[in-house]
């Protein structure tokens, strides 16, 4: 009962592959377009929403974090997320706030 | 549980009961590497967030002057080139081997071709001493959104600086990357690779694509601060 999970998961994922991969390159030109635009200090929310929903469409479909059934693997994506916002929050709290002249 | 004895796979090290645990192991090794490289990146984002926050109005001036449109195609190759990864996994799993080396190759392909759209940016870069160092000048810019005021020359040099040190170390991924796809080609074309083992394939794309990743984010964080007119 060991050997046959590869070809389960390979149900055609190919319509899901050229739609990411859509959405991808979709994402890209919106980028792009959004930076054109004058949104005064949301430019910079704008382009970061877009990226990160475009490195949640890698990871979760092209890198199959998606299905993945390890609870040890999505502990590792968890505390990797939690340890970068920590890292760059924590420094821009601090830096954020400074009164520097 | 004796199940392993009933295998035939010459990829099943005698140390792993079974392919699935020993293809679940490797692919845990990568995430756990990929998360240190989370945290080296994250580093250096953090450094050009806190330089960013400081001089917003030298790093527009600077940002704006590297070629969006180049880095928006190299966003664009690295996209395709994670598409032919899965492709090749996916070619794989359905023995389609000629597919699979030719995904295999594309993707290589792609990967030169970002290096060399790189390289053209970079040449520019020097072309305009805009490289950190003794010949680096960077006087009488305008800073984007107040004209009538001239970006910090130092403070530009600090963003070329973060510039060029974290394009420079995503590239040099890329070519460990190449590196490594050179490696799963000739495996490749060996037929190392069955429906049943191909773990190489899996672990090598889940590198490539942490490196994409990375490219999504510095695109937008590098090249575009403030380019609306």
């Amino acid at each position: 009962m060991s050997g046959h999970s590869t070809s389960e998961h390979a149900k055609s994922p190919l319509t899901t592959y050229f739609a990411v991969w859509g959405a991808l390159l979709l994402g890209t030109w919106l980028t792009y377009q959004a930076s054109l635009l004058d949104l005064g200090r949301y430019n910079a929310a704008v382009a970061l929403i877009i990226a990160t929903t475009k490195a949640l469409l890698v990871t979760l479909f092209f890198m199959h974090l998606k299905g993945a059934s390890e609870k040890l693997l999505k502990l590792v994506v968890a505390s990797t997320i939690f340890f970068l916002i920590l890292l760059l929050a924590l420094s821009m709290f601090d830096y954020g706030t400074r009164s520097f002249s | 549980m004796a199940a392993h004895s009933h295998h035939h796979n010459p990829a099943l090290l005698h140390h792993f009961a079974t392919e699935e645990q020993q293809r679940n192991s490797a692919s845990f090794g990568m995430w756990i590497f990929l998360a240190t490289e989370v945290m080296f990146f994250g580093g250096l984002f953090c450094a050009y967030l806190i330089y960013r926050h400081w001089y917003f109005g030298d790093f527009a001036a600077a940002s704006t002057s590297i070629n969006a449109k180049l880095g928006g195609a190299n966003t664009a190759v690295l996209i395709c080139s994670s598409l032919t990864v899965v492709l090749a996994i996916w070619a794989a799993q359905t023995s389609r081997r000629a597919l699979m080396i030719a995904m295999l190759v594309l993707t290589m392909l792609f990967g030169l071709v970002f290096l060399g759209i790189k390289g053209i940016e970079y040449y520019d870069k020097f072309e305009e001493h805009h490289v950190p160092g003794a010949s680096f000048s960077f006087e009488h810019v305008p800073i984007p959104s107040q004209p009538d005021q001239y970006a910090n020359p130092r403070h530009a040099e600090i963003f070329f600086a973060l510039y060029f040190i974290m394009t420079g170390l995503h590239a040099l991924h890329m070519i460990i990357g190449l590196g490594i796809f050179s490696w799963l080609f000739w495996a490749a074309w060996k037929g190392r690779f069955t429906p049943e083992y191909h773990t190489p394939l899996e672990i090598g794309g889940l590198y490539w694509h942490f490196v994409d990743i990375v490219w999504i984010y510095l695109f937008p964080l590098l090249y575009l601060i403030d380019r609306h007119k």
